[in-house]
């Protein structure tokens, strides 16, 4: 085989990968930018119109409680199954617990649930006649027993705890995984430095969990922004506008409202929140990262 | 392993069993419900009479369930052998050679883990309904691998670095070419790293919710999530039947999950290592 025709043996094996993914992923990206600059309603003749699709949702109070209702959803979606998993998966991967693992794979089954069964079932839960409000009036809080998901303050926390209720397992599991790997030594040296349980975990647990915790905030963050398939299945924005996240808008406005140039701008102030997130988190992990 | 092995403490194990509790009551009480007679009004836990398994066929038969899961099981048997085929290829040559351009390559593909579907969903409609793929399942199966294809390369990239390189060397020497050497040396070596990617990718285009949504308005085309979002908003007084469609929606993936999740987590969290 001659030189030059080694140099094309690499390519040719990544280019089945790129015949899918630049046709059905780049190039429509590519496309996105390129429409957020148009008016167009995907049938008649597109115009340019600059930057007017930005100012327009930039300057729209809907767009603007879109991203503030995905940030209210990061925290239920990232930070509470990180905070509470930590603690899980410390004092689990402590005890050695019989049957944790067991219990472990349990925690991250809703992991595997569709979110759409996982929509379905959860509005049963919290409805007006359905079984949270059930125990709560067995109790004789009958006053605290409302509809969750129609309540205008409620139904946004609680499309966060459903979301928590999906991603705490696999944080669990990320980060008992990862404590396997911190080498006893350094325990050890904490130990004989006289330190606490506290300062333990500070000085050794935490450092060593630096790449699944990373890996935890990526994916639970991303799911929060992209919480359109359980916001569509439970209460479609509402109450009001109470719930409606970008996503949403993305889909009503291009595939409702025919607006699809004002779709694909809201399509990339998404992305832009996305790339900005996921770079966020992992410079910070491997800033921490001994 | 830590400070003090084999200590048990009532605590860890109280909160274990509190949120393995938490997680296990609404898929319980969700079982539950798709047992109970086929016009009962539950509105809490309540042990059915006895087991209306009849529930589940009339999900299945009545209410097109039987097609829905077909659909999805179509698309994501596509999907799943066409990700394994092209990762498998591209991991290789990203994981075991060097040629020009590579970094930016893979860069391309690493953007492509994180660009987030809804912002490719509206010209990938527009173009799939110029080529008349829309309402096909290759309009579902096509961008699906695409995006599968960036997290597959990388996954597969991952695994093939950790191949040692004396390995390929020896067997180069002794004259086998590339594909041979990814077919007989290395690929016998890579079933954990495939079970993995069968499995995620099963799970995410069996779970897929937007793509089937937007390019699929034929009622017999629809995937099983597609089925039973339309059937719970049209039948939200069915309220037994919906339990039994939202159980066999769930279930294949549960049951995958199940079978395979000791390797799943573990092999989950070696290439979130490598990352």
């Amino acid at each position: 085989m001659s030189a030059g025709g080694r140099q094309v043996v690499p390519y040719l094996y990544v280019l089945p990968a790129f015949l899918f993914f630049a046709p059905f992923v780049l190039v429509p990206f590519a496309h996105t930018l390129g429409l957020s600059f148009h008016d167009w309603d995907g049938l008649t003749q597109a115009a340019f119109v600059g930057f007017y699709n930005y100012r327009e949702a930039l300057g729209s109070e809907l767009v603007r409680s879109a991203f503030a209702h995905a940030l209210v959803l990061i925290v239920f979606f990232g930070a509470l199954p990180v905070l509470l998993a930590l603690p899980l998966a410390v004092s689990s991967a402590r005890a050695k617990v019989r049957g944790g693992n067991a219990l472990r794979t349990l925690i991250i089954l809703p992991q595997a649930i569709s979110t759409v069964v996982v929509g379905v079932s959860w509005g049963w839960i919290l409805a007006l006649d359905g079984p949270i409000n059930a125990g709560l009036r067995a109790i004789g809080l009958d006053v605290a027993a409302i509809d969750w998901l129609g309540s205008f303050t409620w139904a946004l926390p609680s499309l966060g705890m459903i979301g928590a209720w999906t991603l705490l397992g696999l944080c669990v599991a990320l980060f008992f995984a990862g404590l396997q790997q911190i080498p006893a030594s350094l325990y050890d040296a904490a130990a004989v430095d006289g330190a606490g349980r506290w300062r333990e975990f500070l000085a050794v647990t935490l450092p060593g969990l630096a790449g699944p915790l990373a890996v935890a905030l990526t994916v639970t963050v991303i799911s929060a922004l992209r919480a359109f398939d359980l916001v569509f299945v439970t209460t479609r924005g509402g109450p009001g506008t109470e719930t409606v996240v970008p996503g949403l808008l993305i889909y009503r406005r291009a595939f409702e409202d025919g607006q699809l140039g004002s779709a694909a701008a809201i399509a990339v102030l998404l992305s832009v929140v996305v790339f900005a997130a996921a770079w966020l988190i992992n410079r910070i992990a491997d800033r921490r990262a001994t | 392993m830590t400070a003090a092995p084999g200590t048990r403490t009532i605590g860890s194990v109280a909160i274990l069993l509190v949120f393995s509790a938490i997680t296990a009551l609404p898929i319980l009480g969700i079982v539950l419900l798709s047992l109970q007679p086929p016009d009962a009004m539950v509105s809490g836990f309540k042990w059915p009479d006895r087991l209306h398994f009849g529930n589940y066929a009339r999900a299945f038969e009545a209410a097109h369930f039987g097609s829905y899961l077909i659909s999805s099981l179509i698309v994501s048997s596509a999907v799943v052998a066409g990700t394994v085929v092209v990762s498998t290829l591209a991991g290789y040559a990203f994981g075991t050679m060097r040629f020009a351009g590579q970094n930016f390559l893979f860069y391309l593909l690493l953007a492509g883990l994180v660009i987030p579907f809804e912002a490719v969903i509206v010209p990938l409609y527009v173009e799939l309904r110029a080529a008349r793929l829309t309402n096909t399942w290759w309009s579902v199966i096509l961008p699906f691998i695409g995006v599968n294809a960036a997290f597959g390369t990388f996954w597969m990239r991952a695994y093939f670095r950790t191949v040692p390189r004396e390995l390929i060397e020896a067997a180069s020497l002794d004259g086998a070419g590339s594909l041979r050497i990814l077919w007989r040396v290395l690929l016998p070596g890579a079933r954990p790293a495939l079970l993995t990617l069968v499995v995620l990718v099963f799970m995410w285009s069996w779970n897929e919710f937007l793509l089937p949504l937007v390019m699929l308005s034929r009622e017999d085309l629809r995937t099983a999530p597609l089925g039973l979002a339309f059937f719970s908003g049209r039948y939200t007084t069915d309220l037994v039947g919906m339990a039994a469609a939202a159980v066999m929606v769930a279930l294949p993936v549960v049951a995958l999950f199940i079978a395979t999740h000791r390797r799943f987590v573990h092999g989950l969290w070696a290439g979130a290592v490598k990352q």
